[in-house]
């Protein structure tokens, strides 16, 4: 007999190397941090053979991607944020390839990267200390302070608080949607085991097969999928990009 | 079986039911949330089909913009989500008690 009560495990990310001192956890690195290192990993090598051997003129289909990728980039902060930022091509296109790669990675049965808050809530940092350090350069120090206070210094906690929470609801987005996703993923897996038990039950089948092979596995869970990895992963970071590049042009005084 | 009679176990069983009954209600509220990005999604996308229907050349822009507006609109409904999956799952209150 199988059993037929529904288990869901719902974890956080969980601790793959910790170091000790003196037989007490100093500090450990999550699966969070692993998985980004895989991504960077792979994303260095994919980079690598794109840009092997590069000629003036295009000769190998690589190079034809690596530059369609480089111009789609160009194009979306120059129109977004004005050509004069076109520095921060390399720095968009590089948290898009990470956000769109951790998150995919959750195809290949690892734990996504976007599924913890502290990798997103990071990126949203960076997006907050970015757009502060254009707002400051733009309007100088003072001018930075002042503008809290506008249009009457009685609004001024609200300004603060709208200021941390445009940030902050990116990184919660990004995080919500995708850890949303992986956890209805494994309420479905665990909704199926109990379904294909409960038929094994009935047919009075047992065996080293019908241990692993649940039946009902095949097929649904890649429907589901393809919204909750494909679709969602790569919305959710053209998203992101997209506001940062936003609120980044905006600081910086963008006409 | 009244106050005086219970044990300190059976007062802890009590308050644990509470606990848990009171996350369940709490998760189920929480997911009213979804309510508000269903109707502005669908209000948006049916904007966007407008548009594409009086101008067809301007699909790819239409349904791209969609898109984000409605990523960005969804996000409400994420967040009461986050708190429904964190009242089932995560059992916050729980450890408060002792």
């Amino acid at each position: 007999m199988y059993n037929t009560e529904i288990q869901i495990n719902v974890e956080g990310p969980r601790r793959m190397i910790s170091f000790l001192s003196g037989g007490e956890v100093l500090f450990s690195i999550s699966e969070t941090v692993v998985t980004g290192w895989l991504v960077i990993i792979l994303l260095f090598i994919a980079m690598k053979v794109l840009t092997h051997n590069l000629k003036l003129k295009p000769e190998s289909k690589r190079q034809v991607i690596a530059e369609w990728i480089v111009e789609f980039f160009n194009n979306l902060v120059a129109e977004n944020m004005g050509t004069t930022m076109l520095g921060f091509a390399p720095y968009i296109c590089a948290i898009f390839a990470f956000a769109l790669f951790g998150s995919l990675i959750s195809m290949t049965g690892l734990r996504s990267m976007t599924a913890d808050i502290s990798c997103t809530g990071t990126w949203a940092a960076m997006t907050l200390f970015l757009i502060t350090f254009y707002k400051i350069r733009t309007n100088g120090f003072f001018g930075y302070l002042k503008s809290y206070a506008e249009p009457t210094p009685v609004i001024t906690p609200i300004n603060v608080l709208s200021e941390v929470a445009t940030p902050a609801a990116m990184g919660i987005r990004i995080f919500g949607n995708i850890s949303s996703g992986m956890i209805i993923t494994s309420m479905v897996y665990a909704a199926l085991t109990v379904a294909s038990n409960a038929v094994y039950n009935l047919i009075g089948t047992s065996s080293v097969i019908t241990d692993y092979f649940k039946v009902f596995q095949i097929g649904i869970p890649a429907a589901l999928s393809i919204y909750f990895d494909l679709f969602s992963s790569v919305i959710q970071s053209y998203v992101f990009i997209m506001l940062s590049m936003t609120y980044i042009g905006q600081a910086a005084g963008k006409e | 079986m009244d106050m005086q009679t219970m044990s300190h176990e059976d007062v802890l069983t009590l308050a644990k039911a509470i606990v848990l009954c009171g996350q369940g209600i709490g998760a189920g509220l929480a997911l009213i949330a979804g309510i508000g990005p269903g109707i502005g999604e669908g209000y948006a996308v049916g904007k966007a089909i407008e548009t594409i229907g009086r101008q067809p050349e301007a699909r790819s822009a239409a349904t791209s913009t969609m898109f984000i507006g409605c990523a960005v609109a969804e996000s409400t409904g994420i967040y009461g989500l986050l708190i429904g999956f964190l009242l089932l799952f995560a059992n916050p209150f729980l450890k408060h008690l002792s």
